[in-house]
């Protein structure tokens, strides 16, 4: 019974067939959009199979968990299957390869130097050890540190190199299981999920991605800032920032700058740049750099309704209005295009001795709108706590295991494709008062170079 | 001259050495091939020089980034790896009748461009793009798939080798695959001519205009048409295939040279595909996106052509499959890597976007 099941599984048949499946599988996973509202994907059914079967085909793809594919119990026993399959494939074959590889290397009988196709005759004149001197060096050129065995008719000298690149099946599909088991580990004991943090404040839990439940940290994040940067007057975004700090136990032991691609890690938690957005109804503060024309840069934080002076101007400026995203259109008109923070400009009344003077926008990325009439500049630096930055927070113990899946495998198919298992021989005879030299070679891959290099040191020795 | 020119020099060039490869297989004529060899390398010399440049141009304009990151950019690439490779072939193995297979490979991939619109613009990255993994994914992905395209070339010319009967079903096979090939391309192209060129349509052409030109048309009649058409060009491939084998024949070109050259070119790819495109891929999106793996359509599809030739070397190494089995395999294979790097993006996104409507 054990036995039946053991073939069953080193079959080549049923890797096949459990290959097939996942392809399959792993297709229609990529046509039904995973982990989505169920509405979306009921008309991408109703598009395949029409009004009338895309409910049922729904229902039964959904209670079959398709829509969530990649996580249901008979993807996850095919992957598992498949792995078996692997390993007792591999297990079912290693003796024979074992056998192969650790065998040491053995002289052939000088009849069956004609066995294997890369073979070569030469015969040359001169002195029988410095013949040898020079195939042994041969031979160290290409690789080889050969064994001598002297006999009646002269000597024979054989060595073998990278047997162990035999291994590099093994290795490769060793990695593949070391790859998987790591992917396990970050299911069971890792944590996925997000946090957003608007500017100023702090957070000691994140939440689950799967239910949004609380996951205690350990520690406090908070976000001290955040910024967008663009690419020159577009809405190109180029950079999302933002900064950090790590509290414990009430004290800041870690402050970072984050953005996409170099995210903070802490105690086995990474946090990543993930989104942002407007924090709704609130206030924030606005960080404004006065410079008068004739004075020294003032910084002042403000909100929506307070008021400024610019020193010894005689200007009171009183801001009125607020607007996250300021374009103007081609007449020269304002308007908000978005409700991300994109452009935030504010309305500024200016007014000399109570009379009202003049007014207009002051925009954050548009500097002419920054210069008042009397050369005095008013900059809208930036817009502080109406923002919110969405951080993925993420702890994958499991992940350490993968990548040294992923370097293994990479040494495992480097060994198996671009290594191979070389065997060499040379026989040297004295027949005549000339000696012949009789060279043959073995290999289990890549045998059209190896014969090259082979020929190519064989024809430098003749020239000596 | 900016890097646009010497790219359409590129262009013109490949073009002409493909006219030149096919009257060098039809005529025999050595001073044929050897111009079309010329051809071609003056060709890629001008494409290295259009990709240096805009190298160049991309930090004059302040932006200053590898010329990788687009779809654009990508299918350029691909085809100085696939003009490299081959050029090292026809060295390696002084034969040239390779030749008017790959060239045309390459003049797809330059007219796939101008058909589906492509923006060529040097345009700034995106933040997740901002990454030094950009270059060793981008560059190591595309020459994996180059020798992917490599090896298909072979493995077809190797079913057209050896195959002769109609009803034999590797025949079959290499004649459907290539007649579906010649009618997605005739399709794609008579979109062009009525949605670009006549009624000048500034919508991204997949997107809004596949196939509505003929096999999804509006009108009845002309979708009936194009069905009828299709199914004929693929009969006709069918029924004179014979007539490509004994082209293919009259080289030097013997099936032996051609399955190594489909093992070593898939040998060659599949270790780089697999670091670069996967695991690189990887440790990427665990930087930008915080999951190494998260079977997004294009990793899963990426997952998938590494299956499938995982199995193509399965097949031969273990169970000794040589010939026509695994030739078919390779031929798979391909077709996954296609669909992988352009029909992820071209249709699975799209028939999302249709779903949304």
């Amino acid at each position: 019974m054990l036995d039946k099941i053991w073939k069953i599984f080193s079959s080549v048949k049923t890797a096949v067939i459990l290959f097939s499946f996942i392809a399959l599988s792993s297709i229609i996973g990529t046509v039904i959009e995973q982990n989505l509202d169920p509405e979306k994907n009921i008309v991408l059914f109703k598009k395949i199979f029409g009004e009338e079967l895309a409910p049922q085909v729904f229902k039964i793809s959904y209670s079959l968990g398709f829509m969530d594919m990649y996580h249901s119990w008979w993807f996850l026993t095919l992957l598992f299957l498949f792995c078996s399959n692997l390993v007792i494939c591999s297990i079912d074959r290693l003796p024979g390869i074992y056998r192969i590889a650790s065998e040491p290397v053995k002289p052939l009988d000088p009849d069956s130097f004609g066995k294997f196709s890369i073979r070569k005759e030469i015969k040359l004149k001169g002195d029988y050890d410095n013949i040898k001197y020079s195939v042994i060096s041969l031979m160290k050129k290409l690789g080889f540190r050969p064994e001598t065995l002297d006999a009646a008719y002269g000597c024979q000298l054989f060595a073998q190199k990278q047997a162990y690149s035999r291994y590099g099946v093994y290795m490769t599909h060793l990695s593949v299981i070391i790859i998987l088991v790591g992917a396990v580990i970050g299911i069971l004991f890792g944590f996925d999920g997000y946090l957003s943090l608007p500017e100023g404040t702090e957070s000691n839990v994140a939440y689950a991605r799967k239910d949004s439940s609380g996951h205690p940290l350990g520690f406090t994040v908070r976000c001290d800032d955040f910024s967008i940067q663009f690419y020159g007057t577009s809405d190109k975004p180029s950079e999302y920032m933002s900064w950090l700090t790590v509290l414990k136990d009430g004290k800041e032991v870690l402050k970072k700058a984050i953005e996409v691609n170099d995210p903070l890690r802490y105690e086995g938690y990474t946090f990543y740049q993930s989104s942002y957005g407007p924090v709704p109804d609130s206030e924030g503060i606005l960080i404004f750099r006065v410079k008068p024309k004739d004075g020294a840069v003032d910084d002042v934080g403000l909100r929506v309704g307070d008021a400024f002076e610019i020193e010894g101007a005689g200007l009171k400026g009183h801001i009125t209005d607020f607007s996250p995203a300021l374009a103007f259109d081609k007449d020269g008109q304002p308007y908000t295009y978005t409700e991300m923070m994109n452009n935030p400009a504010v309305y500024i009344e200016f007014t000399e001795d109570g009379q009202e003077k003049y007014s207009g926008w002051v925009a954050k990325r548009y500097p002419q709108t920054w210069l008042l009439p009397e050369g005095h500049i008013v900059e809208l630096v930036d817009n502080w706590g109406k923002q919110y930055t969405g951080l993925q927070v993420r702890k994958d113990p499991g992940v350490w295991v993968v990548y040294f899946g992923c370097f293994m495998i990479t040494v495992g198919l480097y060994a198996t494709f671009f290594m191979s298992h070389k065997k060499i021989w040379a026989l040297i005879r004295m027949e005549k008062g000339q000696i012949t030299v009789n060279f043959t070679a073995n290999t289990n891959k890549n045998k059209v170079a190896f014969e090259r290099n082979i020929y190519k040191a064989i024809e430098s020795l003749e020239k000596i | 001259m900016g890097n646009s020119d010497f790219f359409g020099l590129a262009t013109i060039g490949y073009i002409i050495a493909m006219m030149a490869y096919i009257a060098y297989l039809i005529f025999r004529n050595n001073s044929i091939g050897v111009a079309a060899t010329v051809i071609t390398t003056a060709g890629f010399i001008s494409q290295t020089i259009a990709f240096i440049l805009r190298w160049v141009e991309s930090y004059e304009m302040g932006i200053g980034r590898a010329p990788l990151t687009n779809l654009y950019e990508s299918l350029v690439f691909f085809v100085w790896c696939l003009i490299l490779g081959y050029l090292i072939i026809e060295f390696k193995y002084k034969n040239r009748s390779f030749g008017a297979f790959i060239t045309p490979i390459a003049g797809v991939a330059l007219g796939f461009i101008d058909l589906t619109g492509l923006s060529k613009e040097i345009e700034p990255l995106v933040p997740a793009l901002q990454s030094n993994w950009l270059l060793a994914h981008v560059t190591m992905s595309f020459i994996a798939y180059s020798a992917f395209g490599l090896s298909f070339a072979s493995a077809m010319m190797y079913l057209v080798l050896k195959t002769d009967k109609r009803n034999e079903s590797a025949y079959i096979f290499w004649t459907i695959a290539g007649g579906v090939f010649a009618i997605i391309l005739i399709a794609m192209g008579l979109d062009f001519i009525k949605f670009k060129i006549l009624a000048h349509s500034t919508e991204e052409l997949i997107r809004n205009h596949l196939f509505k030109a003929t096999l999804r048309s509006s009108s009845g009649a002309v979708t009936a048409v194009s069905w009828i058409a299709s199914l004929f060009l693929i009969f006709v491939t069918w029924r004179y295939g014979h007539v490509l084998k004994k082209i293919i024949e009259s080289f030097d070109l013997t099936t032996d040279l051609l399955d190594e050259l489909t093992y070593k070119t898939i040998a060659m790819g599949f270790p780089i595909f697999t670091l670069g495109g996967l695991i690189f891929g990887a440790i990427w999106a665990d930087q930008a996106w915080g999951v190494y793996w998260s079977w997004d359509p294009k990793e899963t599809w990426s997952l998938i052509t590494w299956f499938f030739y995982a199995f193509y070397l399965h097949a031969r190494l273990m169970r000794g499959w040589k010939g026509i089995k695994v030739a078919i395999v390779a031929v798979i294979g391909f077709i996954a890597v296609i669909f992988t790097y352009l029909g992820v993006n071209l249709f699975l996104s799209g028939l999302h976007s249709y779903g949304s409507l």
